[in-house]
C-alpha cells in the first residue's frame, strides 16, 4: 500500500488555442476530486487534450470526470484527444456514453380512472374472496362436526393457550385502566349532583355491554390476528401451504380452523376476565377518590347489572373472536410471496379486524335495541 | 488508510505489499459449538480466489467473519495488513469501504428503484452531486449489463439481473475486494457462465479482488485461480491450490471427491 496516497490532481495548460488537461495522483471516489467546471472557469478553448502524469490508481471517478470534459467538448463543438488515456478508461468512458442513451422506461404512475377502476375491481375481488373464504370456513366446520376425530386438537390446544393464557398480562391492564378511565370520567359529572355511588352503576354497565368485549377484541386483534397474518403469510412465502395442497390438504382444515375455533373459545373467556378487572378498576377509583366502600359499590353493581348484560357482553366476544381469527387468517393465506408481503399481511390484518369488529358492534348496538335486550 | 508496517502480516516477504485480506489463526463459534478452528491463509490482490467445501462446512459462516457481520471467537482478519477484527469503529467503517458484497439472494433493497439501490452508497461515502451520482449508476449498471434499468425495481428483474444489480451496487465505491456469497445458487447453467464471465470481466478491467464463496464446480473450475476447501469434520482448511491441481493430485480423497463428484472410482 503506497504510504500517503497522492490525491487525485487534474492541472490544466494552455498551449495556443488548445487546453491541456493533465491528470495524476489517485483517484478515489470516496475522497477529495477535481472539479471540471472549476478549472476551467470562463475559458472556452478551441480544443482539448487530455494527458497523464504519474496516474496511480483510479477507478470509476476518473472515468466520470472523463466522461464530463467530453461531454462539454461535445456541446462546445471543441475536439477532445483522450488518446493518451489508458485503455480501460476509454472503454469504461465509452459504456457510460452509450448507456446515457439508453434509459429503459419503466411508468409505475398510473392515471386516476385507471387507479379508480383497479381499486374497484379490487372492492369486488376482495368481497368475493372473503365470501368464498367464510364458505370454506363453513365447510370444513361442518366436516369437523361430522367427524371430530380429524380435527387437529393438538395444534387447537396450543392456539388457545398462544391466544388465551398468554394475552392475560395485557388484556389484564387494558382492561383495569379502561375501567379506572370510565370512573374518573363518570366521577366529573355524578359528583355535581352527589350521585357518586352511580359511579358503580356506570362502570359495570358501560364495561359488561361495550368495553370489556370491544377493548378485548381490539387487544387481540392487535396480538392474534396479527400473528395469524404473518405465521400463514410466511408459511406461503416458504411454499409450505402449497406443499399441503399438493398432498390433498385443505389449509383452511389444517391451518385454519384450529386458529378459528381456538380464538372463538378464548375470547368471550378473556372478556369475561376483562369485565371482572374493568369493574374492580372502577372499584379501586371509587375507594381511594370517591370514598365509596367496596362492599357498597359491590352491591350497587350487582343491583344494576343483570344475566343480560352478561350474556350482551359474551355473544359480542364470541363473534369478535370469530371475526378477528377469519381477518388474520384470511390476510394471511392472500399474503404476497416476500417478506414485505408477510408484513403487509399483518397490517391488513389488524386494519380488517378492528373494521370488522367495529362495524359488527355497531349491529349488535341496533340489534340489542331491536330485541330490547 | 495510514500504513503501520507493524501491523503487516508476518506471512509477507519484507518490502512486499500486504496481502488484499490476511486471515490468521481464526475460530468461528456459534455458542459453544465451534464451526471453525485454526483457519490461516490470505488472498493476493487482484486474485480470484474461491472458499470451496460442501454443504454445512462453515464456508458462509467464514465469509460472515471476513466481512465483519460475526466476530471471530479468535483470530485476526486484515484487509491490506490493517487489523479489520479488534480495531475501533471508526477504523473498520473506513475498512468496509475497501470491500463490496453480493450476498446469495443479492439484497437488494426491495422498495428502492436499481439507480437509488447503487447510488446510496455513493450518497453515504461520496461528496458527488446528485448528476454525478447518477452517471456513476449508469456506469455501473451497464459495466453489469444492465444500462438503462436505472427505474426499475427488483421485483420487476429476473433472477439473474438481480444478481447482477447486486454485483453493481458492490461495486459501486469500486472496492479493491468483492466477496460473492455462492453466486450460482438459484441460476442456471448459462445465467451462472455469464456472470462467471463477468467476473472475469471485472477484474480484468478495475483488478478487483474476488473471493467467491461456491460449491459450484463448473464455475471453479473456469474462473478460480486458487481455492481452499473447507471441511465440516476436519473444522477448518483441508486442501489450498489450484483447482485442477487438487482434483488431479491432492493426498486427501476428500478433496478429490468433492472435485470430482464422487465419480473418480467409476
Amino acid at each position: 500500500m503506497p504510504a500517503v496516497p497522492v490525491k487525485a490532481s487534474a492541472e490544466t495548460v494552455v498551449e495556443g488555442d488548445d487546453l491541456v488537461v493533465t491528470l495524476g495522483g489517485a483517484w478515489r471516489i470516496t475522497g477529495p476530486l477535481p472539479a471540471w467546471r472549476q478549472m476551467l472557469g470562463e475559458r472556452s478553448p478551441r480544443a482539448v487534450r487530455i494527458r497523464t502524469a504519474g496516474l496511480e490508481r483510479w477507478d470509476s471517478s476518473l472515468v466520470r470526470f472523463v466522461f464530463e470534459v467530453q461531454d462539454w467538448c461535445r456541446n462546445a463543438k471543441a475536439p477532445c484527444d483522450a488518446t493518451a488515456l489508458p485503455e480501460t478508461v476509454r472503454h469504461l468512458v465509452g459504456q457510460l456514453e452509450q448507456a446515457q442513451d439508453k434509459r429503459l422506461s419503466a411508468d409505475h404512475s398510473r392515471n386516476f380512472f385507471a387507479e379508480l377502476g383497479l381499486a374497484a375491481t379490487d372492492l369486488v375481488r376482495q368481497t368475493r374472496q372473503f365470501a368464498d373464504f367464510v364458505g370454506e370456513c363453513t365447510l370444513s366446520a361442518i366436516g369437523l362436526i361430522r367427524n371430530p376425530g380429524r380435527f387437529r386438537w393438538r395444534d387447537c390446544l396450543s392456539e388457545m393457550q398462544q391466544c388465551g393464557a398468554m394475552a392475560v398480562p395485557i388484556v389484564s391492564l387494558s382492561s383495569f385502566l379502561v375501567g379506572l378511565t370510565l370512573a374518573y370520567t363518570g366521577a366529573i359529572i355524578l359528583r355535581q349532583f352527589g350521585g357518586d355511588i352511580w359511579v358503580a352503576d356506570i362502570v359495570g354497565l358501560s364495561t359488561l355491554r361495550e368495553m370489556g368485549a370491544v377493548m378485548t377484541g381490539v387487544v387481540l386483534a392487535g396480538r392474534t390476528g396479527a400473528a395469524f397474518a404473518a405465521q400463514l403469510g410466511n408459511m406461503k412465502a416458504g411454499e409450505e401451504i402449497d406443499a399441503l395442497e399438493t398432498l390433498g390438504i385443505a389449509p383452511v382444515d389444517f391451518l385454519v380452523l384450529p386458529r378459528i375455533v381456538a380464538l372463538t373459545l378464548m375470547t368471550p373467556l378473556l372478556a369475561m376476565y376483562a369485565n371482572c378487572l374493568g369493574i374492580f378498576g372502577g372499584m379501586v377509583v371509587s375507594a381511594s377518590v370517591l370514598q365509596i366502600p367496596p362492599n357498597a359499590y359491590w352491591i350497587e353493581t350487582q343491583a344494576n347489572i343483570g344475566l343480560s348484560d352478561v350474556s350482551v357482553s359474551l355473544i359480542k366476544s364470541l363473534v369478535f373472536g370469530m371475526l378477528i381469527a377469519v381477518a388474520g387468517c384470511l390476510r394471511g393465506l392472500q399474503a404476497e410471496r416476500s417478506a414485505a408481503g408477510v408484513g403487509r399481511a399483518a397490517t391488513s390484518a389488524v386494519v380488517t379486524s378492528i373494521l370488522l369488529l367495529i362495524v359488527a358492534d355497531a349491529v349488535f348496538a341496533v340489534l340489542f335495541n331491536v330485541l330490547g335486550i | 488508510m495510514s500504513a503501520a508496517t507493524d501491523k503487516e502480516t508476518e506471512t509477507s516477504a519484507p518490502g512486499a505489499p500486504p496481502p488484499a485480506v490476511g486471515v490468521e489463526d481464526l475460530e468461528c463459534r456459534y455458542g459453544e459449538t465451534i464451526v471453525l478452528s485454526g483457519v490461516s491463509f490470505s488472498v493476493r490482490e487482484g486474485e480470484l480466489f474461491f472458499v470451496i467445501g460442501g454443504s454445512g462446512c462453515g464456508k458462509t459462516t467464514l465469509l460472515r467473519h471476513l466481512i465483519g457481520l460475526m466476530k471471530p471467537a479468535h483470530g485476526i482478519v486484515r484487509y491490506f495488513g490493517e487489523n479489520f477484527t479488534n480495531e475501533d469503529l471508526e477504523t473498520r467503517r473506513d475498512l468496509l469501504k475497501t470491500f463490496g458484497v453480493l450476498y446469495q439472494n443479492a439484497a437488494l433493497w426491495s422498495s428502492m428503484t436499481l439507480g437509488e439501490n447503487v447510488a446510496l452508497p455513493l450518497e453515504q461515502y461520496t461528496a458527488l452531486n446528485r448528476r454525478e451520482r447518477e452517471e456513476i449508476v449508469s456506469l455501473k449498471l451497464a459495466q453489469v449489463g444492465l444500462a438503462g434499468y436505472e427505474d426499475f425495481f427488483p421485483s420487476e428483474l429476473s433472477g439473474g439481473m438481480r444478481k447482477r444489480a447486486g454485483l453493481a451496487r458492490a461495486l459501486a465505491l469500486d472496492p479493491r475486494i468483492v466477496f460473492f456469497d455462492e453466486p450460482s445458487a438459484g441460476l442456471d447453467p448459462v445465467t451462472s457462465r455469464k456472470l462467471d464471465e463477468l467476473v472475469l470481466q471485472i477484474r480484468e478491467t478495475l483488478g478487483t479482488t474476488m473471493i467467491i464463496v461456491s460449491h459450484e464446480l463448473a464455475s471453479i473450475f473456469a474462473i478460480a485461480d486458487r481455492v481452499i476447501m473447507l471441511d465440516h469434520d476436519a473444522r477448518g482448511i483441508i486442501a489450498e491450490g489450484r483447482p485442477r491441481d487438487l482434483a488431479a493430485a491432492s493426498d486427501d480423497p476428500r478433496v478429490r471427491e468433492f472435485l470430482t463428484r464422487g465419480e473418480e472410482k467409476a
